[in-house]
């Protein structure tokens, strides 16, 4: 999908991004829609890109580990309050979360990149040799 | 025993104010404290960058915007998605007479840290009688 004009191109995403709430894509995963941090699944050429969501987590605790078609993200958010200050509205949540990836496909665990910016978490998944489609000859 | 994480629903921006670009904008989740000598102000932005927020304070009202540079998202396919994206948007009545020229903006992982110092009328409050 293009997106050349900068003033629909958002509007034009956001309507693709509405139109695969919660697929049944992911359903045979362990913990599926609802749970944290929320998760979007991209395809990108052969591989898959999960962006997801997690502003303000300490790298340090935050926890991926994959096997197989999975990917588990675990860790905890704390927060950081500033000193002797009184508060007058709290709306951020913190706490432990537990979430796991189930790919329909086996994925390439030595393959997988990470990247965390700007409170966004980028994995890129790419498949397992085995799982990539091949062409076949007819003899 | 840490409390389990849950997923806060975005809420979307209702404004009186339409935007000529007929895109979604979502309100932060936004922390608020207040010490002796500042207003703190604590908003999750998760893919705002640093030179795409807005902040500024009109008439007591403060207003940050974040804009969502969507271009990263160029030659992705969704397959499934959680949650949807967009620009931010939220604005504050402030209580207390703020210094705007002292106002202090961090970004750090998604998540905007303002400080709006007091102005000095608003801490001292002190009344002077004309002759």
């Amino acid at each position: 999908m293009l997106y050349n004009d900068p003033f629909s191109a958002l509007s034009a995403l956001q309507r693709a991004l509405e139109s695969r709430i919660s697929s049944g894509w992911m359903s045979t995963g362990t913990s599926g829609a609802g749970g944290y941090p929320p998760i979007n699944i991209f395809q990108q050429g052969d591989d898959y890109v999960a962006i997801i969501e997690l502003p303000g987590i300490d790298r340090s605790k935050l926890n991926i580990e994959a096997k197989g078609n999975t990917v588990r993200l675990h860790g905890s958010k704390t927060p950081d309050l500033p000193k002797e200050a009184s508060v007058h509205r709290r709306e951020r949540s913190f706490g432990a979360f537990d979430r796991i990836i189930s790919l329909p496909v086996p994925i390439n665990v030595e393959q997988i990149r990470a990247e965390y910016r700007d409170g966004i978490l980028a994995l890129s998944l790419p498949p397992a040799e085995s799982a990539k489609p091949r062409t076949i000859k007819i003899s | 025993m840490e409390q389990e994480l849950k997923v806060q629903q975005k809420r979307e921006v209702e404004n009186s104010r339409e935007s000529t670009i007929p895109a979604r904008s979502f309100i932060p989740p936004t922390d608020v404290f207040e010490n002796e000598q500042s207003l703190i102000v604590v908003m999750e932005v998760p893919g705002i960058q640093r030179d795409q927020v807005d902040v500024r304070v009109e008439n007591n009202v403060l207003t940050v915007e974040g804009r969502l540079d969507q271009s990263k998202y160029n030659g992705l396919q969704p397959v499934y998605t959680e949650y949807n994206i967009g620009n931010y948007a939220r604005s504050f009545q402030l209580s207390s007479q703020i210094d705007q020229n002292g106002i202090k903006a961090e970004l750090t992982d998604g998540v905007m840290t303002l400080t709006l110092p007091k102005a000095e009328t608003a801490k001292a409050r002190r009344i002077k009688i004309n002759q």
